[in-house]
């Protein structure tokens, strides 16, 4: 029987089943799932790295060795490794090399919507698109076919609602690859500038054998229903498309969205009265086509705002509207919040309390920027906490460097927060970093990283100690402190924040979130003591509210964590 | 067949991924093309999530928009409301009376609002409202409420109750199957 699976456990399923032998990531929504699935296979080996660049690099060298290789991250991610990858393009591979890169329009776990098929394009790395669980497996297979055909690495890109979708799978045994021989060959692989300029026409000309690749390939693909409309189409928008207009129109379905065909073009709008480009995110399909002379309807249509979906598609092409009634009254928002426990709590209330300027970065405690803390000044990227504030420090000097704060997660921290932290002691700027050690990746839900002493397969590793770390880089206020102890982290803060030279404060307490956190009984409010001040309601605790006007905690959220009870000024609240 | 849409809505959190994936087994062990959508990252910190489940001959999109939706599981009251203009005409919602203020009722921004079941009821909508914490409890653990909530949809689907027996045993790790059988007959039991 088919098994259904999420575009990502299919994806691993196809890496799985081609014989990739290496896998190197980091977690990323919506790409986490394909390295913790693959991770499950014992023939192949996976682990996350500190950072996407880092998993690029090394997946880059396992492919190098001669092995079949893979490294998954989201559209943000590939920034990082946009590095290796632009010149990757030009070394090519000796095994092959796939990388998903995983979009987010929408926004639904990310700081921006970026097109990654950009970075397709400006790197001349041909791109293939799955529009469900089954292309998933199959497209992650044909990557390592083209990429060993045209020895190129290969991006394969999903976005939320595939890689977050799950269909039904067709399952098949493991082809296992041997390594390829590898063979010293520095015009191919050593890249300065004498042999690069000699890649830079083998890339040129790769680029002109794939265009042709990409006018057959059966995953380019033409559905023609004799109908008047047709539509240019890929990935997920293509599911949306089929779903609002069925059989009438036609279709050219794009699975290789780099580089672009011309000939196929020309072929389909001739077949078609009305030509409609539906893709999420940017024109890039659109602009091709109108660069051919052809005349097509896309993003003044559509936009290139958030997710497309069948309703809007039929609304917008055939003037259908949906028949629904609202709601009769306005309902209030429901926001994400910190949950009950987050040890990220106790180090925000005090940064709000003394109205501390915060540099924020990526990562659950981004939700520090939220009511009623509302304490964080600007997140950007991985990383750019320490950096941000330390130009903000430099520039505004003793005005601004007692009241500021970078506050950074573990894993963030190891992925590019290391090298700000340099910047920082070396650059002499008095700057306070609160790295908030929660000794897990939480955000993208609980993986290992170098500092918590587990590798992805969950066998003990190496753990990075962060406070030797921090001296080592020329830190010597360094400091640990309990967030469930709200006076400790109080002082803590203060007295670094007075400081005359940077300090590192390191908010320890795991994420109450994990399996092996053993939690309190839940606390309660004693309705007698309770004064009906509000003041356990500044915590911003989703497990604290009011009811008949005085405070009440939900037993089924409250793990006991016992900061309301310190704050509660008239032991109101209880064990 | 025509494509069905099943909503499961709640708050980040309350275990809507499980009753997604039982769901989607029974749906595919009756040999449906089935489509789950699931939510995972930021809004999963208690905020407001929502799961698509559709099944039928072909499924094409794997997401249910305005006017869409044949059915609305609910594990919270006011996220019953806030999905309710996804119900097609005719739409049936089943939904857990547990209410969880969110942020802006903490903070005083906003107030919970009243009487939801009335006033679904007062648009027309056939809902069930059911205490499937307190049911849970009862199965050993308030996490169980998505489990009860898939007993009571068991009753209003027309598939055998064995084919989800076989769902929870594919679906939830051993360790738990006992306490989620009990959460799932519980649930039956209220219909």
């Amino acid at each position: 029987m088919k098994k259904l699976m999420l575009g990502n456990e299919a994806f691993a399923r196809g890496l799985y089943e081609a014989g990739c032998r290496f896998a190197s990531s980091y977690p990323g929504t919506p790409s986490t799932e394909i390295t913790e699935e693959i991770a499950k296979f014992e023939e192949v080996y996976a682990e996350w790295a500190p950072n996407e660049k880092v998993a690029l690099e090394s997946a880059l060298g396992a492919c190098f060795a001669g092995a079949r290789a893979f490294a998954a991250m989201k559209h943000v991610g590939l920034n990082v490794a946009a590095d290796p990858l632009y010149t990757a393009s030009y070394t090519g591979v000796n095994g092959g090399l796939v990388i998903a890169v995983a979009d987010d329009p929408g926004m639904h776990s990310s700081q921006n919507e970026q097109d990654s098929r950009h970075h397709a394009i400006a790197s001349k790395v041909p791109m293939l698109e799955p529009s469900d669980s089954q292309e998933c497996k199959d497209f992650a297979m044909l990557g390592y076919e083209i990429s060993e055909q045209f020895d190129t690495p290969v991006l394969v890109r999903t976005s939320t609602r595939v890689a977050h979708s799950q269909s039904a799978v067709e399952q098949l045994p493991r082809s296992e690859k041997e390594l390829k021989a590898y063979e010293k060959n520095p015009s191919k692989y050593v890249m300065m500038p004498a042999f690069a300029k000699g890649r830079h026409i083998v890339v040129e000309e790769r680029t002109k054998k794939l265009i042709a690749y990409a006018e057959t390939t059966p995953i380019n693909r033409i559905e023609d229903n004799g109908a008047e409309i047709g539509v240019i189409t890929c990935g997920a928008a293509y599911q949306y498309a089929k779903e609002a207009l069925g059989d009438t129109a036609n279709y050219l379905k794009l699975g290789m969205t780099n580089p672009l065909p011309e000939k196929l073009f020309l072929d389909f709008a001739a077949k078609c009265k009305t030509l409609y480009v539906i893709e999420e995110l940017d024109g890039i399909l659109e602009t091709h086509i109108k660069n051919l002379g052809i005349s097509c309807k896309g993003k003044e249509i559509f936009g290139c705002i958030g997710e497309l979906n069948q309703v809007m598609i039929a609304e917008k092409l055939l003037g259908k509207t949906p028949e629904a009634s609202a709601y009769p009254e306005q309902l209030p928002i429901r926001p994400p919040v910190m949950c009950a426990g987050c040890p990220h709590r106790g180090v925000f209330y005090n940064l709000a309390k003394h109205k501390i300027r915060v540099s924020g970065d990526i990562g659950c405690y981004t939700l520090g920027a939220a009511q009623p803390l509302c304490a964080m000044d600007w997140t950007i990227c991985m990383g750019s906490s320490i950096s941000c504030l330390h130009g903000f420090n430099k520039v505004r000097g003793e005005e601004s460097q007692d009241k500021s704060v970078a506050v950074i997660g573990d894993s963030t921290f190891m992925h590019t927060g290391l090298n700000s932290l340099v910047n920082v002691a070396y650059n002499a700027s008095n700057s306070t970093v609160i790295i908030l050690d929660n000794s897990i990746t939480g955000m993208t839900g609980h993986q290992q990283n170098p500092t918590t002493g587990k590798n992805l397969k969950g066998d003990p590793a190496a753990a990075v100690d962060l406070e030797s770390l921090c001296r080592a880089i020329g830190i010597r206020r360094v400091r640990v402190a309990d967030p469930y102890k709200l006076a400790e982290m109080e002082q803590a803060i203060l007295e670094e924040l007075a400081a005359d030279e940077p300090s590192v404060i390191i908010s320890r307490r795991p994420c109450a979130l994990l399996k092996h956190v053993k939690h309190n009984p839940p606390l309660r409010v004693d309705a007698e003591s309770c004064k009906s001040c509000k003041m356990c309601l500044k915590l911003g605790c989703p497990a604290i509210s009011m009811k008949n006007g005085k405070a009440s905690i939900d037993h089924t959220q409250c793990v006991g964590c016992g900061i309301c009870e310190e704050l509660c000024k008239f032991g109101a609240i209880v064990k | 067949m025509e494509t069905k849409s099943i909503m499961i809505v709640g708050v980040g959190g309350q275990g809507s991924l499980l009753a997604s994936r039982i769901l989607g087994n029974v749906l595919l062990q009756q040999g449906f093309a089935v489509k789950v959508s699931e939510v995972h990252g930021m809004s999963q910190r208690g905020g407001s999530v929502v799961t698509y489940v559709k099944y039928g001959d072909a499924v094409y999109s794997p997401v249910v928009e305005k006017g869409e939706a044949d059915v609305i599981i609910s594990f919270e009251l006011l996220e019953a409301a806030r999905w309710a203009s996804c119900l097609k005409k005719g739409g049936k919602i089943v939904t857990s009376t547990q209410t969880l203020d969110p942020m802006p009722v903490i903070t005083g921004a906003a107030a919970y609002p009243e009487e939801i079941v009335e006033k679904l009821t007062a648009m027309g909508i056939d809902v069930t409202a059911v205490d499937a914490l307190t049911l849970a409890e009862q199965a050993g653990s308030a996490k169980a409420s998505n489990v009860v909530l898939m007993g009571v949809v068991s009753k209003k689907m027309e598939f055998d109750e064995s084919i989800w027996q076989e769902a929870l045993n594919q679906c939830v790790p051993p360790k738990f199957i006992e306490m989620n059988r009990k959460a799932f007959a519980l649930g039956r039991e209220a219909m």
